[in-house]
C-alpha cells in the first residue's frame, strides 16, 4: 500500500495581478505554475508551454517590464505584478511593429515559439534600439524554435529594430 | 474587370505573405492545447522506470480512491477489450503483441503502464503518483546486433529480435569487385538516434461518446488517415465514427504521427468515464522517453570497388536498423531508404542486406529525412572516405560520380526514377557561395599552424509522394500501394471560394501556398480565397494517405488542390454560360465591381460569384433540368501514377519526385577544447519550382538547424542499462539561436515533369548538414588518423577518438586494396 495520502485539501492563495492592462483577482493553488494561470484561469492561451526545464521559452512573458519564463515562476509571486503577454501586443487590433516585422521576414513556421520570441525582441528593443546580430542571439538564445532554424527570425528582429528607429 | 495576377504575373511563384501569420503572430493560433471543453478530464501516464521488465502487480486502488480521480487504466483492461495494434511486419513480426499501455512486460524506459483520469492535471498528477506498480527487472537488449543474438527476446510470441530482413541486389556486384581498381573495406559505421522534437508536445482530447457511440478526436496527429485505419481495428470501433480534428499544430517534422497509441488510450479512458472528455499533454520529458525517435542504424563490412579514376563501380554491405521496443510504423523504414537507392551516385551494381532489430528503448517514428537519411549518410561517408584513401580532391570525386544531367529522367538499379537534378551545377553554385578556392588558401595556410580546419561537402535526396507499394516489399500481403490526396473546392452559398484539403500542416504554409494555386485558376486575389485550418475527417475530403509526411504537399495536396479548383471552374463556366447566354469559350474569370465574377467578352455581361451560388443553392428553380449535376461544391481526388513495385526483385518506381540539396560547411576542430566549430556554411536546394520562395527557403533553414543540431549537439542517449541520459531538453539540447550559424542559401530549379507545376515535394532536406558536417571533420581529422565513423561528433567523442583513441581510428576501420589495375590510376 502507499505510505502517502494526499492531504485533503489544498489551501488556495488569492492573486490579483493586470495583465495586457486588465486587473484580475483569481484563488488558486500554491503550485500553479503562472502559464498555468494565464492559459487555464484566464484563457490566454497565447503564451506556451513547449519543456519542463527553463529551456525553450515558448511560455516567455513580460512581468513588470523584465521577460520571464512563466513556466517557471508561480502564479502567487506574479500577485500584483503587471503583465504583458503576446495577446496585448496589438494595439486597437493593429499588429505591433514587432510582430509585423515577424510576419515580413517570414520569422516563424508553425508559429508555436512565435509568441515567446515576439516578448524576447519585446524586452530587447526597450533596453537597446540598435543590437548587433550578437545582442540578437543571445537575447533569444532562452528561446527555442525548431522550425526556422532562426535564419528569418534573426532578420525579423533586425527589421523590427530598424522599422523602429526609422519610425 | 481585371483578372488579378500578381504584377501580371501568376500567384504560384510570388513571395506572397503567409495567410496564417494574422492568428499566429497574435497568439490566437488554434493549437490542441488551447481547447478546453464541458466535463473534460485530464489524463496522466504512469511509466515504467525499467527498460525491460515483467508487470508482477499493478496497485491502483489508492489513486482509484483519490477525490477528484474518475478511473484509473491498466494494460491488462485494455487487453481485455481490444485487439493489438496491426503490425505491418510479416512473419514473427506478425506475433509481436502491441498494446497502448504494457500488460505483462515493459520494453523500454517510459513505456506507459497505467493511465490515470482526474478532475484537473494537477489531481491527475497526484493519483498517479499513488498506483503501485512492482516490476521484475530483466535483462534489457540496448543494441540493435546484440539483440540479433537473441539472448534475451523482447516480444516471446515473436521468439525472435529480428523485425525483417531483405537483400537487396542489382547488377554483377562480384564481377565488379573482380574488375575493381580499388577496394575499400570499412568494418563499421553509425548512424546514431536523434529525434526533431517539435516545439509543441503530442496533446490528444478523446470522447467516446455515448450518445451516439462516436469517438471524437481534437488532437495534433500529423497523419489523421493513418491514425483512424490503426485505431478502428485496434478498439473494434467503426472507421466512420472516429472523427479526427486537428487545427494549428506546432511542427511535427513526423513525430507526430506516432501519437495513436495515446489517442486510443484518451478514448478508452473516456469511455470508462461515461463518456466525458478526455485531455492529454505530453510533457517534454515524456515526450523524449517515449513519443519517437528517429531510426539508429549500423553498417557493417561495408565493401566498395572503383575503378582506376575513382569511379565507383559497386557497393557491398550490412545494415542493421534498430527499431526500439515496437516496430509500430516500423518496418516500413526497412524498404523506404531504397527510394534513394543509389543516392545522387551513378553506380550500378550493389548489394545492401537489410536486417532490422528490436531493443529496449523507445519506439522509432519517422522523423525529417527519414530512414532516407541514414542511408544517404551512409553513402557520402562511403564516397567521401574513398576520396581520401585514393587521394581524390572531394569536390572531384563528386563529380566523377554525381549522376549526370543529361541522364535525367535518371533509372536507378532498383527501379526508382528520379525525375530531374543538376547535381553539378548545385556543386558550383555552393562553391561559389562558399568562397571554395579562398577556403582552400586559407585552409593550406590554417594547418601550415597546425590549426585542424577541414571544408566538406553532402549531396543528398529528398525524395516525396511515396508509392505505398513498397510496403508489400516488406510484407506482400499489405494492402497497401499507390498514393492519393483529396480536396474540396466550392462556392459557398454567397459564393464564398472556400478550399479544403487532406493536409494537417504544422507549418508549412498550406493555406497559403493553397490559395495562390486556386487564385491562378479563378484569377482572383488569393485573399478572397478561404483554405481550411487543419484537417477533419467530415469534411469529407480526405483518402487513406492524407495527412502531412514525407515532402509532398506541393505535389499531392497542389495537384489535389488544383483539380478540385479546375473542376469547380468548369462547372462555373457551363452555368455562366447558360445565365449570360453565351459559349463558354467566351467567358473571361477575374474580379469586377461586384467582386470576383465570369464575364462574357462579346457582350460585357457578367456575373458574380454570389450569383452563380445564389442559383445553385438558394435559387435552384432557375436552374435548368441538364444542369442539375451542378453543385460548385467539387471534390478531386489526385492519384500518382504508380504501379505495384516487384516484390521478388525489390524493383519499381517507390516516389514521384526527388529534390536535391547540397551543402558545403567549413569546420575547425580546436585543439584544446575539441570543440568542433562551423566557420562558414552553404546550402543549395532544388526543388523545382518554386511555389512560394520564401516557404522554401524557410523549409531549407528549417531543415538545415535540425541537421546541424543532430550533427553536433542533438543525441538520444541511453546507458547500458536502458536509463535515458537525454530525457529533457536541457540534457537534449536542440539547437539554439546562439549555436545556429549563419547560412548562406543558393538556389537551383531542374522543373520536375512528374508533377503538373513542375514542383517537388521538399522539407525533409535529406539530413544534408550531417553528410556535410561529417564531411568536414573528416577532412579536418584525416590527418590525425580518425575516421568519422559515426553521425554525431560533438566535443567529447572527438576528444575520445583524437586524444584518447577510443575507436574512430581509420587504420583499424578502413582499409585500402589496391589491385594490378590500379596502376597508372589518374591521381
Ligand atoms: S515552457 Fe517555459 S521554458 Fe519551456
Ligand atoms: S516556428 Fe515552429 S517552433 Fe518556431
Amino acid at each position: 500500500m502507499p505510505e502517502t495520502a494526499m492531504p485533503e485539501t489544498i489551501e488556495k492563495i488569492s492573486v490579483t495581478l493586470k495583465v495586457n492592462g486588465k486587473e484580475y483577482q483569481r484563488l488558486v493553488e500554491p503550485r500553479m505554475l503562472l502559464v498555468e494561470f494565464l492559459r487555464e484561469e484566464l484563457d490566454l492561451t497565447g503564451t506556451h508551454v513547449g519543456c519542463d526545464t527553463t529551456y525553450c521559452g515558448a511560455c516567455t512573458v513580460l512581468m513588470n517590464g523584465a521577460s520571464v519564463k512563466s513556466c517557471t515562476t508561480f502564479a502567487v509571486q506574479a500577485d500584483g505584478a503587471e503583465l504583458l503577454t503576446v495577446e496585448g501586443l496589438a494595439h486597437n487590433g493593429e499588429l505591433h511593429p514587432i510582430q509585423k516585422a515577424f510576419g515580413d521576414a517570414y520569422g516563424l513556421q508553425c508559429g508555436y515559439c512565435t509568441p515567446g520570441l515576439l516578448i524576447s525582441t519585446y524586452q530587447l528593443l526597450e533596453h537597446n534600439t540598435s543590437p548587433n546580430e550578437k545582442d540578437i542571439r543571445k537575447a533569444i538564445a532562452g528561446n527555442t524554435c525548431r522550425c526556422t532554424g532562426y535564419q528569418n527570425i534573426f532578420k525579423a528582429i533586425q527589421l523590427a529594430a530598424d522599422n523602429r528607429k526609422g519610425a | 474587370m481585371a483578372d488579378e495576377k500578381q504584377n501580371g504575373k501568376r500567384w504560384v511563384g510570388a513571395s506572397l505573405p503567409r495567410k496564417e501569420e494574422s492568428r499566429l503572430l497574435r497568439g490566437l493560433g488554434k493549437f490542441a492545447d488551447d481547447i478546453k471543453l464541458r466535463e473534460m478530464l485530464y489524463l496522466r501516464f504512469v511509466r515504467s522506470p525499467y527498460a525491460h521488465a515483467r508487470i508482477v502487480s499493478v496497485d491502483t486502488s489508492a489513486a482509484e480512491a483519490l477525490p477528484g480521480v474518475a478511473c484509473v487504466l491498466t494494460g491488462a483492461e485494455i487487453a481485455a477489450q481490444t485487439q493489438p495494434f496491426i503490425e505491418i511486419g510479416p512473419g514473427p513480426a506478425q506475433n509481436i503483441k502491441d498494446y497502448p499501455l504494457a500488460v505483462t512486460r515493459a520494453r523500454y524506459q517510459g513505456e506507459p503502464v497505467a493511465a490515470v483520469v482526474a478532475d484537473s492535471a494537477a489531481l491527475a498528477d497526484d493519483a498517479a503518483e499513488l498506483v503501485q506498480v512492482e516490476y521484475e527487472a530483466l535483462d534489457p537488449v540496448m543494441d540493435a546486433e546484440d539483440a540479433l543474438t537473441d539472448k534475451s527476446i523482447l516480444h516471446e510470441g515473436a521468439a525472435t529480435n529480428q523485425v525483417w530482413n531483405g537483400v537487396w541486389e542489382f547488377g554483377d556486384v562480384e564481377q565488379a569487385f573482380r574488375d575493381a581498381a580499388y577496394v575499400v573495406n570499412i568494418d563499421r559505421m553509425h548512424f546514431h538516434r536523434f529525434s526533431s522534437t517539435p516545439l509543441e508536445n503530442n496533446v490528444v482530447i478523446g470522447q467516446w461518446d455515448p450518445k451516439d457511440e462516436h469517438i471524437y478526436y481534437q488532437c495534433n496527429n500529423s497523419f489523421p488517415s493513418f491514425a483512424v485505419q490503426f485505431l478502428s481495428s485496434h478498439l473494434g470501433v467503426p472507421i466512420d465514427r472516429i472523427r479526427v480534428q486537428t487545427a494549428d499544430i506546432g511542427g511535427s517534422f513526423g513525430i507526430k504521427i506516432t501519437s495513436y497509441p495515446q489517442m486510443a488510450v484518451c478514448a478508452l479512458a473516456s469511455k470508462k468515464a461515461g463518456g466525458r472528455p478526455v485531455k492529454w499533454v505530453e510533457s517534454r520529458s515524456e515526450h523524449m522517453v517515449s513519443s519517437a525517435h528517429g531510426n539508429e542504424r549500423t553498417f557493417r563490412k561495408t565493401r566498395v570497388a572503383l575503378d582506376r579514376d575513382g569511379v565507383i563501380t559497386a557497393i557491398d554491405s550490412h545494415h542493421i536498423d534498430d527499431c526500439g521496443a515496437y516496430p509500430r510504423y516500423e518496418p516500413l523504414g526497412c524498404v523506404i531508404w531504397s527510394q534513394v537507392f543509389p543516392g545522387v551516385y551513378r553506380f550500378k551494381n550493389a548489394r545492401i542486406d537489410f536486417t532490422q532489430a528490436v531493443t529496449n528503448k523507445c519506439p522509432v517514428g519517422p522523423n525529417r529525412g527519414y530512414s532516407r537519411m541514414q542511408h544517404l549518410w551512409f553513402l557520402e561517408r562511403v564516397v567521401d572516405i574513398c576520396a581520401h584513401q585514393i587521394g581524390i580532391p572531394a569536390d572531384e570525386m563528386r563529380l566523377k560520380n554525381y549522376v549526370r544531367p543529361e541522364e535525367f529522367p535518371y533509372l536507378t538499379p532498383n527501379g526508382c526514377i528520379y525525375d530531374s537534378g543538376n547535381y553539378p551545377k548545385m556543386l558550383e553554385v555552393g562553391k561559389k557561395l562558399i568562397g571554395w578556392d579562398d577556403w582552400k588558401a586559407k585552409q593550406a595556410a590554417a594547418r601550415a599552424e597546425g590549426r585542424l580546419i577541414g571544408i566538406g561537402i553532402g549531396t543528398t535526396l529528398d525524395s516525396g509522394t511515396n508509392n505505398f507499394g513498397q510496403s508489400q516489399i516488406v510484407n506482400p500481403y499489405a494492402p497497401f500501394s499507390g498514393n492519393s490526396q483529396g480536396a474540396n473546392c466550392k462556392l459557398d452559398i454567397y459564393g464564398e471560394v472556400v478550399v479544403a484539403v487532406g493536409s494537417c500542416p504544422q507549418g508549412q504554409g498550406h493555406e497559403t501556398t493553397a490559395a495562390q494555386v486556386v487564385a491562378d485558376v479563378l484569377g482572383i486575389h488569393p485573399d478572397k480565397i478561404t483554405v481550411r485550418t487543419g484537417f477533419d475527417t467530415e469534411r469529407n475530403v480526405h483518402t487513406g494517405f492524407s495527412g502531412t509526411y514525407a515532402s509532398q504537399f506541393a505535389v499531392s495536396g497542389l495537384s489535389a488542390v488544383h483539380g478540385a479548383a479546375q473542376k469547380l471552374k468548369a462547372e462555373m463556366k457551363r452555368l455562366a454560360g447558360h445565365v449570360l447566354e453565351t459559349t463558354e469559350d467566351d467567358l473571361e474569370f477575374g474580379s469586377g465591381e461586384q467582386g470576383p465574377e465570369v464575364r462574357a467578352k462579346s457582350t460585357g455581361k457578367s456575373i458574380n460569384y454570389w450569383g452563380l451560388a445564389n442559383i445553385v443553392n438558394v435559387n435552384s428553380a432557375v436552374l435548368p433540368e441538364e444542369m442539375y449535376d451542378v453543385t460548385l461544391n467539387c471534390r478531386y481526388v489526385w492519384r500518382a501514377p504508380f504501379k505495384v513495385p516487384d516484390k521478388e526483385r525489390k524493383y519499381g518506381q517507390l516516389t514521384l519526385t526527388y529534390a536535391s540539396q547540397l551543402h558545403i560547411a567549413v569546420m575547425e576542430v580546436d585543439r584544446e577544447t575539441f570543440i568542433p566549430k562551423i566557420l562558414d556554411y552553404v546550402a543549395v536546394d532544388d526543388c523545382g519550382t518554386v511555389i512560394n520562395p520564401p516557404i522554401v527557403e524557410g523549409q531549407v533553414y528549417g531543415a538545415t538547424a535540425h541537421g546541424i543540431g543532430a550533427a553536433l549537439m542533438e543525441s538520444c542517449v541511453y546507458d547500458e542499462v536502458g536509463n535515458m541520459l537525454t530525457s529533457t531538453f536541457s540534457d537534449y539540447i536542440p539547437i539554439t539561436a546562439v549555436n545556429m550559424p549563419k547560412v548562406k542559401y543558393g538556389h537551383v530549379c531542374t522543373p520536375s515533369p512528374h508533377s503538373y507545376s513542375g514542383a517537388k515535394g521538399m522539407g525533409e532536406g535529406g539530413a544534408a548538414p550531417i553528410h556535410t558536417i561529417s564531411a568536414a571533420l573528416q577532412d579536418a581529422l584525416y590527418a590525425s588518423g580518425v575516421f568519422i565513423h559515426d553521425s554525431f561528433n560533438n566535443a567529447d567523442s572527438i576528444f575520445r577518438v583524437l586524444a584518447k583513441k577510443e575507436g574512430g581510428q581509420l587504420a583499424e576501420l578502413v582499409k585500402l586494396e589496391k589491385r594490378a589495375q590500379a596502376n597508372g590510376a589518374t591521381k
